[in-house]
């Protein structure tokens, strides 16, 4: 597992890049993508495209980033998912609280 | 890293001349130094002052070196002691067995004090770590042996919580790890009371503690709520803003319940966040998907208005598979998953007797990943449906039956001023009553009786009122003006409710005797048709007493009544 970030847009947007299980052993990592960055962008992208799988604890630091991003009224997109990280999303209905494709 | 200037170093050697030397090297390094002139010596040095490592000449009287280093080695048990074998022995036969022996290096004769300096620190350093490992694992091992005890101690909370309910009825099977509360799974399941059947099953992210620690207001406002009557809606959206006030973000729970209504063979169901959970029908053999369409408990409050529960019909032998996402996700060694697949050939493999369905997608499951602890691990229950007699009779169960043991007791309530002025004191006294179970069924008639024959202590005894005042319209707001009136100044007067009871669950009589400190009515008046007004009963008070009672006696002067109320099995 591995992540990585990119500002674009003069900071508006952050692109957070998963690779490989995103799980648990995540939780760190993944929180510090996001909490570091100052002034906090506008628009967040996760990037699933080397994203294998995801269990329910990605599912949680996806709500944790959502509620850092505001809540109802964040950006977020959720980007370049596979059919197996797709089919998690929409068992649990996630696409009602992220943009997902 | 340095390493422990401490550490005393055991030099065995018998030739004096060799001894002194390295002696002298190893002092000049920093180290205490203990001393040995044969085998049989360097064994009682290292018990007495347990060196951190061992100089050995291989040959030596009375114990060679090889000896005594397998010695040696036997009473340092898990410690590491290294040992380096100086020697002037050069062939390979030799080496080896000062290796067999268990020694670690060796030091050729005539030895050089700058290798000897680098082994003798290459080695403690090594020793300090293995000290250093040591010391962690027993601290993990303490730790852990802590958090088995807490875990236990959570479990015995948990298991009183969540196993208030009857996932052991016989049309329920399910399947639930030893601990699988640390998995985050639960299963619950409790009747209503209207005989209908809930089952929830749930799956908490994460594991451990933080995974099982929700599952406790779940169990409890489940159970409450069930046994009260309300709906699957109601409950449900109950557990989702309970949930989303006290877990954390990232914490959820993923879960799907369902509501069988016996007497209707109707059945309510939503899932949200689990896998598809199947109702298979006995009658075609087919399945049928009860699909997740909403998010999962305790992600968003307040998402009441969007919470819907799905209908469908059932009928008798149709069975309801409740899971969490570990069945379909199950792998086995090779890291296939059991799937969808799999699951649904288990189905058609059984469609002659699917009463063994549920063992046969254990065992499948089993043979799958070929490992029986990480089965037990995964979370499955199954719900038959039956005709409604059948469930009542099932719900009626032995434990719960021989439970109440016969009943022979009194109880006496007096409610004086300060009390009847703020309070009603008939929830209580219905909610000590309905601690028996025999008389659970009936709490609605015995809150009638009781209300009925409070109200008119009350009202026509402590308060004095006249209920003919009642007659007109206008006379009816005066008659509750003026009750509120006398009942804020009211400083004396008392009601007593005696309570005796006796009995089962097979049968009994409860004996309700209302008493009230006021004057008392015209007797007769009750002996009297019904519709003619006795003076504390307008309308229907008196034959709806009658009609739910046994008997309805007064004494006199009027002021105490019996009423006596029975029930059968």
């Amino acid at each position: 597992m591995a992540i990585s970030t990119q500002l674009l847009d003069d900071g508006a947007e952050l692109i957070i890049k998963v690779d490989g299980r995103f799980d648990f052993s995540a939780h760190q990592t993944f929180r510090r993508a996001y909490e570091a960055v100052q002034p906090a962008p506008l628009r967040y992208r996760v990037d699933m495209a080397g994203a294998s799988y995801l269990d329910s604890s990605a599912l949680g630091m996806l709500l944790l980033l959502r509620d850092h991003a505001g809540g109802d009224d964040a950006d977020i997109r959720i980007i370049h998912c596979n059919d197996d990280v797709r089919k998690i999303f929409t068992i649990s209905n996630f696409q009602r609280l992220f943009d997902i494709s | 890293m340095h390493p422990d200037l401490n550490a005393t170093i055991l030099i065995a050697e018998d030739s004096a001349g060799d001894r002194l030397l390295l002696k002298q090297l190893v002092r000049s390094l920093g180290y205490p130094v203990v001393e040995a002139e044969n085998g049989q010596q360097a064994v009682d040095q290292f018990a007495r002052h347990r060196p951190r490592l061992v100089l050995m000449d291989a040959l030596m009287p009375n114990l060679d070196g090889f000896d005594a280093t397998r010695r040696i080695k036997a009473l340092a048990g898990e410690d590491l002691v290294p040992v380096i074998f100086v020697t002037s022995l050069q062939d390979a036969a030799s080496l080896r067995r000062c290796v067999e022996a268990g020694g670690d290096d060796f030091l050729s004769k005539p030895f050089s004090a700058v290798m000897l300096a680098a082994k003798l620190n290459a080695f403690l350093r090594m020793g300090d770590m293995h000290r250093t490992v040591q010391r962690q694992r027993d601290e993990i091992t303490l730790h852990h042996g802590r958090l088995l005890r807490d875990q236990e101690m959570a479990k015995r909370i948990y298991d009183r919580v969540a196993h208030a309910g009857c996932l052991n009825l016989p049309n329920i099977r399910h399947h639930l790890s030893p601990l699988a509360v640390f998995n985050g799974d639960v299963a619950l399941a409790a009747t209503g009371p209207s005989g209908n059947l809930m089952v929830l099953l749930g799956d908490f992210t994460g594991h451990g503690l933080a995974a099982a620690i929700g599952a406790m207001p779940l169990a409890q406002t489940f159970y409450g709520m069930v046994g009260k009557g309300f709906s699957l809606r109601e409950v449900l959206v109950e557990l989702n803003s309970k949930l989303c006030e006290i877990l954390p973000t990232e914490v959820f729970c993923c879960a799907c319940g369902i509501d069988i209504d016996f007497a209707q063979q109707k059945m309510q169901y939503w899932n949200g966040g689990l896998p598809d959970c199947l109702l298979y029908r006995a009658a075609s053999g087919e399945l049928e998907s009860l699909a997740s369409q909403y998010l999962p408990l305790g992600v968003r409050p307040g998402a009441d208005n969007d919470l819907q529960v799905e209908i469908v019909n059932v009928a008798p032998e149709d069975r309801v598979y409740l899971w969490s996402d570990g069945i379909l996700e199950a792998a086995n060694p090779t890291g296939e998953r059991f799937g969808e697949t799999r699951l649904r050939a288990v189905f058609a493999g059984h469609r002659d007797r699917p009463q063994s369905l549920f063992d046969a997608i254990n065992r499948a499951l089993a043979d799958h990943i070929d490992d029986q602890a990480l089965a037990d691990d995964l979370c499955i229950v199954e719900v038959t449906v039956v005709e409604e007699a059948r469930f009542a009779g099932m719900a009626q169960s032995p434990s719960q039956a021989s439970a109440t043991a016969p009943l022979d007791w009194s109880a006496r309530y007096e409610f004086r001023p300060d009390s009847l002025r703020v309070t009603n004191p008939l929830p209580l006294v219905l909610h000590n009553l309905l601690e028996i179970s025999a008389l659970r069924p009936y709490s609605g008639p015995l809150y009638t009786v009781l209300a009925e024959l409070y109200s008119n202590a009350l009202e026509h005894g402590v308060l004095a009122l006249d209920s003919a005042i009642k007659a007109t319209p206008a006379g009816f707001a005066h008659y509750y003006q003026a009750r509120d009136q006398r009942l804020q100044n009211l400083t004396e007067g008392w009601v007593r409710i005696g309570l005796h009871c006796t009995g089962g669950d097979r049968g009994g009589e409860l004996q309700i005797e209302v008493e009230d400190s006021g004057a008392g009515f015209d007797l007769a008046a009750l002996t009297r048709s019904a519709d003619v007004d006795p003076g504390r009963y307008t309308g229907r008070g008196y034959p709806l007493l009658c009609e739910l009672c046994e008997s309805v006696r007064y004494h006199p002067p009027g002021n105490r009544v019996v009423a006596s109320f029975r029930w059968t099995e």
